[in-house]
């Protein structure tokens, strides 16, 4: 109760909440997008590239307002994704490579401008430092307006340009074909990527907020095979992670929000890979195993039959579970065997002694039959 | 270089969904003139002029390498030419979109996308659709029929992860089909699909012809396409020979187009073997090298 309580009291935490709220679930929304366009390391780079034009709003308009430097920041990370865009078309280079380049190429702009800016004698510059990491703690209520509104103005593009979007994702030729504008679909699409981006540098900080791209995405395919579906869970996962984190870090003395909210997310992307209902490891796994033991309890009762079989009257004689180790299942024959009594295929005559029940006769030459099996 | 042929349909509107538009007259469906493209210096298509007359099934064959799907990604305007002049039905292809259907490659999309059956064949009328608008109970009638023409209609619900070979072409047949256009330009319809669909398209093929629609197929079985069309257009980087299969489709001809042998189209048997992979280097190495 307390920490409702917090939450609806306590300005901070509220604000961080919710502003980390708006960013996952931009950037979750989005982040399907970019997935399936392999394009998941676009987010990495676009975030790196925001760097240079952090300081460089900085260094021309002198001011720290928060609304000023997303604006820098959602200038250079364009440009680079742009760049981007122009070398893989005009060059022969892979899009890993061109990634790569622009990457490290802004990135390190982005640096040295910084570290050159430290040097300055007054402090004005101070705080800025704090986009490579984060700090959500320092949202105001109006840069929450600012990200809510960038965030609902992208998810709003999403929804009128739905079909184009899913088309240019999964086959773009054809979308060319029937007639969409998919180049400047393609640049729509990506400007709204750098809109997710920009949203959480605040928070997130650039280093880590490729994070919230791609893990989101990632957790969603897990549990769905549909596209609408997909990007609501990917929203609502990232906006989990995103409340989730900024509670923890406030709970937590010293705990970076940023980087919580990226070990939630994490979490949540290992949650998934084990437990979603489609593809997770853990269902695979029960399936397997339920499958074995289903053949394991199937072959007994042909063990059991064959047996059986070499007798004149197959269902009153019984047999003993050493014998029926020796054959085709080594392991586990005496639970298939109390399984096939469950069933009442076979009956227990004595401790150590089975046999078949009419109907165990019946479905044991069904089995057979269709393996063909017994042929010989 | 030739003019664009006055005669075309001028009463055709080219922002109207109307997708008949007048093309019972004998006219030339695709009209290309001139095309080249290259990649980077290397030429790919040189030179092709080509003329499709309207209601007939076309194979255009060649050996790997020789341009069969670029000249129809450059008749569709995917690849820019580097000369030449592309006319669909006496007008440019951006104008006569809609009279237009296409099969790509199977290949060339990822089926692990997370979209079913009937969402991939409801693709085909988002051109038609328009800006902001949502497919609906008319878009799904058709993708529904589309469906049922290729026998897919026990998949509608399938994710398309969970299709077969013959099943994802199946799919993107009807995709093409829900377009009602009156071209088609097929790659590869038959790339390793099993008999029994390769039987179905062949009789969707005749439908379509049928029903006086033009289908462009890039073939790769010489065995089948005196079967299956009825127009070929052999290709190797230059246009070799296009025309009706009983003049074209000739060993000489054949000769010009794979550079040198062919022997097995002089015992073309009926028992037609299986299907040699285009791109298996082991078939490769019969149809000889490419010559730019």
């Amino acid at each position: 109760m307390s920490l409702f309580q917090d939450f609806l009291l306590d300005y901070t935490l509220r604000n961080v909440a919710l502003g980390s709220a708006v960013l996952g679930i931009t950037s979750g929304a989005l982040g399907v997008f970019a997935m399936l366009r392999q394009q998941s390391l676009l987010g990495d780079t676009i975030s790196h590239a925001a760097l240079p034009g952090i300081v460089l709003a900085f260094l021309v308009t002198g001011s720290k307002e928060p609304l000023v430097l997303i604006l820098g920041a959602a200038l250079s990370g364009w440009l680079a994704a742009l760049m981007i865009m122009a070398i893989i078309r005009t060059t022969h280079l892979k899009s890993d490579t061109a990634l790569g380049l622009v990457l490290s190429v802004f990135f390190g702009l982005g640096l040295v401008l910084l570290s050159s800016l430290q040097k300055r004698p007054d402090a004005s510059q101070a705080g800025l430092d704090n986009f490579l990491f984060g700090q959500a703690a320092a949202l105001m209520e109006k840069d929450l307006l600012t990200m809510a509104s960038l965030g609902g103005l992208a998810l709003v593009v999403v929804l009128v340009f739905w079909k184009e979007f899913k088309l240019l994702s999964f086959d773009p030729d054809y979308g060319a074909i029937v007639g969409f504008p998919v180049r400047s679909l393609d640049i729509l699409l990506t400007s709204l990527v750098v809109f997710a981006i920009v949203i959480g540098l605040q928070t997130v900080g650039v280093v880590l907020m490729s994070a919230m791209i791609v893990a989101p995405a990632a957790a969603a395919r897990q549990w769905t095979d549909r596209l609408s579906v997909m990007v609501m869970l990917s929203a609502l996962f990232g906006a989990l992670a995103g409340v989730a984190g900024a509670v923890l870090s406030s709970l937590t003395p010293r705990l970076p929000t940023g980087p919580t909210i990226v070990l939630c997310i994490t979490t949540i992307v290992g949650l998934s890979f084990l437990f979603a209902s489609n593809r997770g490891l853990v269902w695979h796994k029960v399936r397997h195993w339920r499958h074995r033991r289903h053949l394991q309890i199937e072959a007994v009762l042909v063990d059991l039959y064959r047996l059986a079989s070499q007798h004149a009257h197959p269902d009153q004689v019984s047999h003993a579970t050493s014998v029926l180790r020796t054959m085709t299942p080594t392991v586990g024959v005496r639970r298939s065997l109390r399984e096939l009594v469950a069933r009442e295929w076979v009956q227990q005559r004595s401790p150590n002694q089975w046999s078949l029940t009419p109907a165990g006769l019946a479905e044991a030459q069904r089995l057979v039959e269709i393996s063909g099996l017994e042929e010989a | 270089m030739k003019q664009s042929s006055p005669e075309g349909p001028k009463n055709y509107d080219s922002h109207s969904n109307e997708s008949t538009a007048d093309v019972a007259t004998p006219k030339l469906a695709i009209e290309v003139t001139d095309l080249t493209v290259a990649y980077r210096e290397r030429p790919v298509l040189w030179d092709v002029d080509l003329s499709v007359p309207s209601g007939l099934l076309l194979a255009i064959v060649g050996p790997n390498g020789a341009g069969k799907t670029t000249l129809i990604k450059a008749i569709l305007g995917l690849i820019p030419p580097a000369a030449g002049q592309v006319l669909i039905y006496g007008r440019p292809y951006a104008e006569q979109r809609r009279l237009v259907g296409y099969v790509p490659q199977r290949g060339s999309v990822d089926w692990d996308f997370p979209t079913t059956v009937l969402d991939l064949v409801m693709m085909g009328r988002y051109g038609a659709l328009g800006w902001g608008k949502r497919p609906g109970q008319r878009e799904k009638e058709l993708a529904l029929s589309a469906l049922a023409k290729v026998e897919m209609t026990a998949f509608v619900k399938r994710q398309i992860s969970q299709l077969s070979g013959g099943q994802q072409q199946r799919v993107f047949l009807a995709r093409a089909l829900v377009q009602d256009a009156q071209i088609y330009f097929m790659d590869e319809p038959f790339q390793g699909v099993d008999a029994k669909t390769e039987h179905a398209i062949v009789g969707l093929l005749q439908e379509l012809r049928s029903e006086g629609k033009t289908v462009v197929a890039v073939h790769h079985d010489l065995q089948t396409v005196p079967d299956y069309f009825d127009w070929v257009t052999l290709l190797n980087v230059r246009r070799i020979a296009s025309g009706p299969v009983a003049e074209i489709f000739t060993d000489e001809n054949l000769r010009l187009a794979y550079g040198g042998r062919v022997a097995f189209l002089t015992h073309k048997a009926h028992t037609r073997p299986d299907h040699s992979d285009p791109a298996d280097p082991a078939t490769h190495g019969k149809w000889g090298r490419i010559r730019p």
